[in-house]
């Protein structure tokens, strides 16, 4: 489904776009790193992560072309086996992996997939943001963490099949140097990571189940009429919170609704945390207002002692000292 | 976020304007602040696009970058924003007051105090948002390892004569605005949200055009739809009605304005170089002249409406009376800016890329000291900050009942008079807590007796008063709160100090970084420069 288009049908287009500079700037370091069948890739990887065996000499580097998702996924797994018994160093320029997300396969493409001579798998992960003097933005050290951790999920499953291979939990990020266009990389260890992303995947509910609450006649289809389409996303459950503004095509048309409902978590996730049992905006007012809620309600308590306090700081009563 | 601000965040919501959060204004601003509204080309660190800077709202100036790829451009922009910098600058750190700062005396160890210069003002920056912050620290980092033509003639790419020393002073600032409750460097959104809550959330406050709008709507109408509005209105091409605050700008207008702006420059550029005759690059220089003005004017149009937005800001901000104690933490301000000043004065080497393991630890401890003593102050010097601190059960106000007086079991018996106030409030106290008041602008400090719950409702505290009565037996007059007084006690310290001194340096023991080698000096090198022109 094309959240994005379904949500310009909706009335509230996502605000998500890339700058042609970035995208630009992105392509042209990924393929300096990866130039020269990825000498200077290797070189890196085998610096910061070392290991057994020499340094890379020979590098194989083989073609994964195929039709289709199905074909490029079976022509990457074949890939993997062949590099992984060859018991050389391999560079897969941008495998395609199979991972099945809520009970549907999803397909991942990771920068590069690095196979050892002894048979671990490494995922190598290129950003063109820049790691100066030796460290980069904790925020997207973060996503890339999160996104490598995916793949490596991806790679266990083939590599459960591929005799002597396995994944190494350690991935490498590739950065550019301070303000220069030499990459530099750095180890992350996306234990913690996978273990979250493992997790949320066994806890996702399958998309079947999803369907099948659904009404029978419901449509996504952004060529239907805006009624319509609001019916059957209002039929989906969401959990709306800012955080998903910097995700999701559809978290303004979420925020919308939100707000109409005059939800708290509108406000944040930590708002939810403190107001207890009051989940609506009215709610809460009205109980600091005392006009509803239970006093013997610590939160409801609480919440008119702030709207006193609140009240009286305001009114300038308090005493000047 | 404490439950309050929720609650005045809700109250936001309901009403559709933003409430406040505090009554008076808690950072210093001086009369005169160098605004900067820098935009950086996206996806390149430190390769900034262009930026309007200047004191003056009705004058700004632009400054641009044709090709943020090419190094000469880079280096002609960072030049001429060092020449509208450094002058600001430099303006206030020629004007200076005698001060004293105690120091020991390395000889006898003793505290002595020595006479300092100290700069009567310190020159305050100005930028629309946090990531405005962080593009500084960055500018700073990429220009004070500079070499320039006179540092190393035979540097391969010498950067203009001032820009390591620009690079320096952003550095400064940058670290400095680190330091809680500082105003050297102040983003108008920080600003803005430590005085008033939205009906949103704090990641969409970071939008300084939805911030204004919740706070002071254009129309007067409702500041949640003009919010909406700020955060995604576009015109007929699809550019948005309120551009982003920067250093990043909106990818519709980089796609569909500025590259094709940039392509044009380019192509006019490579036209010229290959031009045979005078009169066919006159033409071609016109057509270059042309292409840059016409990117000038891009970069104008997105950047002013956040230049206008950051002076609103500031008016709005001036329209608050400033708190008490805002005025100390500019002093130390000032100090800091001082600091720097001699330090460039006596020619020491730029900061280093990183902090050794003693700098690292003293700032650390001193921006604790700042976070506590901000803490304190802003409840002071505001009753709605105060209002937190008593939900919270840091402070309580409560009106005297009685007063008994007592003495300490001493040879020489001093006052220390039971004083029993009666609250509303559940303030967190225990076995001899102590408390302190306000009196005449100094602390005076009491120690938790008990407390017994109050036939009329709330709480009957006994306080025992212990200083600031004067030094003989009967407490000096009006040092001891009368029955029917109201007081304010807090919990918290009102000049809270940070923890014992570090040693220095040298008496620093190896495994937390002294010596050995630690008097070795890391010369710092300059980045190493790649041939082609690419970041």
């Amino acid at each position: 489904m094309d959240k994005a288009a379904l949500a310009t049908a909706l009335g509230s287009p996502a605000a998500f776009g890339q700058s042609q500079f970035a995208f630009m700037r992105g392509n042209a370091f990924e393929a300096k790193v990866k130039a020269d069948g990825g000498t200077e890739l290797l070189r890196l990887l085998y610096e910061r992560l070392g290991g057994p065996g020499e340094a890379p000499h020979e590098v194989r580097v083989p073609d994964l072309a195929a039709a289709g998702p199905e074909g490029r996924a079976a022509r990457t797994a074949l890939a993997l086996r062949e590099a992984t018994a060859a018991q050389g160093w391999t560079l897969l320029d941008h495998p395609l992996l199979a991972l099945e997300v809520a009970g549907s396969p999803a397909y991942l493409e990771p920068d590069a997939v690095v196979v050892h001579p002894e048979g671990t798998w490494t995922v190598v992960e290129i950003k063109s943001f820049p790691m100066i003097d030796g460290s980069a933005d904790a925020a997207k050290v973060g996503a890339a963490a999160r996104q490598s951790a995916v793949y490596v999920l991806a790679l266990e499953r083939i590599a459960a099949m591929t005799e002597g291979a396995e994944v190494g939990h350690r991935v490498l990020l590739v950065c550019p140097k301070d303000f220069s266009n030499l990459p530099t990389a750095s180890v992350v260890d996306v234990r913690k990571q996978r273990a979250v992303t493992r997790r949320q995947l066994t806890r996702l509910t399958r998309i079947e189940d999803i369907a099948a609450t659904l009404p029978e006649d419901a449509t996504f289809d952004p060529g239907c009429s805006p009624q319509e389409l609001h019916r059957a996303v209002d039929a989906v459950g969401a959990a709306y919170a800012p955080e998903c503004l910097a995700a999701c095509e559809l978290a303004f048309h979420c925020r919308e609704r939100s707000r109409a409902r005059g939800a708290v978590e509108a406000l944040g996730r930590s708002v939810r945390g403190e107001l207890g049992g009051l989940t609506t905006v009215g709610a809460v007012l009205a109980a600091a207002a005392g006009k509803e809620g239970d006093p013997a309600d610590p939160t409801v308590a609480a919440l008119r002692r702030a709207a006193a306090l609140r009240a009286e700081a305001l009114e300038g009563r308090a005493v000047c000292h | 976020m404490s439950l309050i601000t929720t609650l005045a965040r809700l109250e936001a919501v309901e009403s559709g304007r933003a409430q406040p959060l505090t009554t008076v204004r808690h950072r210093h601003l001086t009369g005169r602040p160098l605004v900067l509204v820098p935009l950086a080309t996206a996806g390149e660190a430190g390769a900034p696009l262009g930026a309007l800077v200047g004191t003056d709202r009705e004058a700004p100036r632009l400054l641009a970058v044709a090709q943020p790829r090419d190094r000469e451009l880079r280096f002609a922009f960072l030049a001429e924003l060092a020449e509208a910098v450094l002058p600001h600058i430099e303006s206030y750190a020629g004007v200076v007051e005698p001060a004293e700062r105690s120091q020991i005396d390395p000889e006898t160890g003793k505290k002595t105090k020595v006479e300092v210069e100290l700069c009567t003002d310190a020159a305050q920056l100005i930028v629309p948002s946090r990531a405005g912050i962080d593009f500084v620290r960055l500018l700073g980092r990429s220009m004070r390892f500079r070499r320039t033509a006179e540092d190393d003639p035979d540097t391969p790419y010498p950067a203009p004569a001032r820009v390591p020393l620009l690079g320096r002073w952003l550095t400064h600032y940058a670290e400095r605005a680190r330091v809680p409750g500082s105003s050297l460097l102040l983003a108008t959104t920080d600003l803005l949200n430590r005085h008033w809550a939205t009906g949103q959330s704090s990641l969409e406050d970071q939008h300084l055009g939805a911030l204004l709008a919740w706070i002071a709507p254009s129309d007067g109408g409702s500041g949640a739809e003009a919010a909406l509005r700020a955060e995604l209105e576009r015109d007929r091409e699809g550019q948005l009605l309120c551009p982003p605050a920067g250093p990043a700008t909106d990818p519709a207008f980089d796609n569909r304005l500025l590259a094709p702006a940039i392509e044009a420059y380019d192509r006019a550029r490579t036209a010229l170089a290959a031009a045979e005759d005078g009169l066919a690059a006159d033409a071609l220089l016109a057509e270059l002249a042309r292409a840059e003005r016409q990117i000038r004017s891009l970069l104008a149009k997105v950047a002013l409406p956040t230049w206008d937005a950051v002076w609103r800001g500031l008016d709005l901000l001036a329209g608050l009376p400033e708190g008490a104690r805002a005025e100390d933490r500019w002093t130390r301000d000032r100090w800091s800016f001082t600091a720097h000043r001699d330090r460039v004065l006596a020619g020491e080497p730029p900061q280093p890329r990183r902090d050794d393991a003693v700098t690292a630890a003293q700032k650390l401890a001193s921006r604790e000291a700042a976070q506590a003593q901000l803490d304190a102050q802003e409840a002071l010097d505001d009753p709605l900050v105060l209002a937190g601190r008593r939900l919270a059960g840091e402070a309580f106000v409560g009106e005297v009942t009685g007063v008994e007086m007592a003495y300490s079991e001493s040879k020489r018996p001093s006052p220390r008079p039971l004083v029993t106030v009666r609250t509303d409030e559940h303030p967190h106290l225990g076995g001899r807590t102590k408390v302190y008041r306000s009196l005449d602008g100094k602390p005076q400090t009491a120690e938790f007796v008990s407390g017994t719950p109050a036939e009329e409702g709330g709480l009957l505290l006994v306080l025992r008063i212990t200083d600031r009565m004067g030094r003989s037996k009967e407490p000096a007059p009006g040092s001891v709160p009368e029955p029917g007084d109201r007081t304010v006690w807090t919990l918290f310290e009102h000049d809270p100090r940070g923890g014992p001194k570090l040693p220095d340096p040298e008496e620093t023991p190896w495994t937390h970084g002294g010596p050995p080698g630690a008097a070795v000096e890391r010369a710092e090198r300059p980045d190493p420069v790649t041939a082609e022109d690419l970041l």
